[in-house]
């Protein structure tokens, strides 16, 4: 019982402390909406950028073109093997007949010229796509050990430095994120301290008067999650208003057709979530800090 | 019954400074004891030891059975909670009301509510101040909040109240009424007080137990208080 006590006056205090320390707290509030606004702009570019270069990986693919020579058993083999690939992430195989069928409808000159011919010079075909590009080049490798192949390709020296320049962007987005949090952490932390240093009078009399530290700490505890959670409500609001708004503006493409923006929801949910916690978090151990600082312990 | 006893306490601070060496004395329970001395003597350290905002550096001091010597920092509130503490400057907190003030020392050690009020009101009687209990600190005189300070003191009806300096800021007249409120509480409850003391007229008024301190070696223990004048001041 005595235990629920300090813990609903721990809010209680808080709360009030929140309201009686006004403009400390709107200090503290401001702080953390800015950073944390700064934060999610910066998950949200990241994020984006990570669904543009997955939708342009996946359209990295081996194009494999079978012998003339090469028998329907042969395919079968293919087929079985890719299935066992485990960098195939799948396959479509079109053949020489389907591949004619279909250039006959590319322009009057392919139909006449392909019903001019005895017999298809077309090739039988798969396209093969890969669950890590990065491993492009060797999946390749292995489809051309079989003699029945005629060739396989993925763009070669182009793919690979498209793969690397993805990966480049997607570490230093990645990079940028977390500095931005650890700055953000280091920001919010130290206002937080701050609103806290200043009462520094408060803590000492609670100690003087026989306050454990437990009772002492959990309405700065309180506190800094309050304040943590007030300031992360204005960078919420800005990513979801703001992302929603961007995403119908250029319906879902921004610029050109290559950069496709991640469809806003869920996604600005989890956003949202994670600035929650980034500044409930950040609050709380910013109090937990500086109240250690005048505990003794 | 002691409810402190002192045995061959020193302390040395980092600094390497002697404030307190070899002391010994005892105190009993239901004692008002003055500790006199001049700027420098120890005496700020000694009352600081009792509630343990300073630890010895060698020897003990018991207060009502624990030795402070060795009590862990994370255990102090407990023994803070056996005593009433009043400082010179009051340390009352500005925002919060008288009530909200002396009820404050109560939620601090997890009281009821319904328990707290009529402590409250019954320690603010007890110093003449229950019909400012709404006031806040700002709106007192210096002598009204330092009777808040005692109130705070007193409201968990503590076996000890430790007074550093309580008189310091306040003119003769408020200084006698102050002192008067603690010999009533001394009388009237039985709670042992100590109080340290630059007030001469004070000290000879009262004529109770006198302790005086110089360079922090006990110089003198005066059972009838009858005199200051190894005072170095």
């Amino acid at each position: 019982m005595k235990a629920i006590r300090i813990f609903t006056r721990g809010i209680r205090d808080s709360l009030k402390s929140v309201i009686r320390n006004f403009s400390l707290s709107t200090a503290a509030i401001t702080c953390s909406s800015i950073t944390l606004i700064l934060v999610a702009v910066a998950m949200v570019i990241s994020y984006n950028v990570k669904n543009v270069t997955s939708d342009l990986e996946r359209e990295l693919t081996i194009v494999v073109y079978i012998k003339d020579t090469g028998t329907e058993e042969n395919i079968n083999e293919l087929k079985t093997s890719l299935d066992n690939m485990k960098n195939v992430a799948s396959y479509k195989y079109k053949s020489k007949d389907e591949w004619k069928l279909e250039m006959k409808t590319y322009s009057d000159t392919f139909n006449t010229a392909l019903d001019f011919l005895d017999t298809n010079p077309l090739l039988n075909s798969f396209t093969v796509t890969v669950k890590d590009v990065t491993h492009l080049k060797d999946t390749t490798e292995e489809i051309k050990k079989y003699d029945y192949v005629a060739s396989a390709d993925y763009g070669e020296g182009m793919a690979e430095n498209l793969v690397k320049a993805f990966d480049v962007i997607e570490k230093v987005t990645i990079i940028i994120v977390l500095a931005l949090v650890l700055v953000t952490a280091f920001l919010i932390g130290n206002t937080i301290k701050l609103t806290i240093f200043s009462r520094k009078s408060e803590i000492e009399i609670m100690r003087l008067v026989g306050a454990s530290n437990v009772s002492i700490r959990l309405p700065f505890l309180f506190e800094g999650l309050f304040l943590g959670i007030l300031g992360s409500i204005i960078p919420i609001l800005v990513t979801i208003y703001g992302y929603v708004l961007l995403f119908d503006h250029f319906n879902g493409y921004l610029f050109t057709q290559i950069i496709r923006l991640a469809e806003p929801f869920n996604f600005i949910l989890y956003v949202s979530g994670i600035l929650v916690i980034i500044g409930a978090v950040i609050g709380m151990l910013g109090s937990y800090r500086a109240v250690r600082k005048y505990l003794k312990i | 019954m002691k409810l402190i006893e002192v045995k061959n306490c020193y302390k040395v601070y980092n600094n390497g400074v002697t404030a307190i060496a070899d002391l010994n004395l005892s105190i009993e329970k239901g004692e008002f004891v003055f500790v006199i001395g001049a700027s420098g003597s120890g005496k700020s350290t000694f009352i600081k030891m009792l509630y343990r905002e300073e630890k010895p550096t060698n020897g003990s001091v018991f207060v009502g059975g624990i030795n402070v010597a060795k009590l862990r920092n994370s255990k102090v509130f407990k023994l803070r909670r056996k005593l009433g503490i009043v400082f010179q400057d009051f340390k009352l907190l500005p925002k919060l009301t008288v009530y909200e003030n002396v009820a404050f020392a109560l939620e601090a050690i997890g009281m009821h509510n319904k328990d707290i009020r009529p402590k409250v009101i019954k320690a603010l009687e007890n110093v003449g101040l229950k019909d400012k209990m709404r006031s806040f600190p700002n709106q007192l005189s210096g002598g009204e909040q330092q009777r808040v300070c005692i109130a705070r003191a007193i409201v968990n009806e503590p076996r000890l109240l430790i007074c550093d300096e309580p008189t310091g800021n306040l003119d003769p007249d408020i200084s006698r009424e102050i002192v008067g409120i603690l010999d009533k509480i001394n009388r009237e409850l039985g709670t042992t007080i100590i109080m340290a003391t630059h007030d001469r007229d004070i000290v000879n008024k009262m004529k109770k137990r006198v302790l005086l301190l110089d360079n922090g070696v006990l110089a003198g223990d005066d059972k009838k208080g009858s005199y200051v004048v190894h005072e170095s001041n």
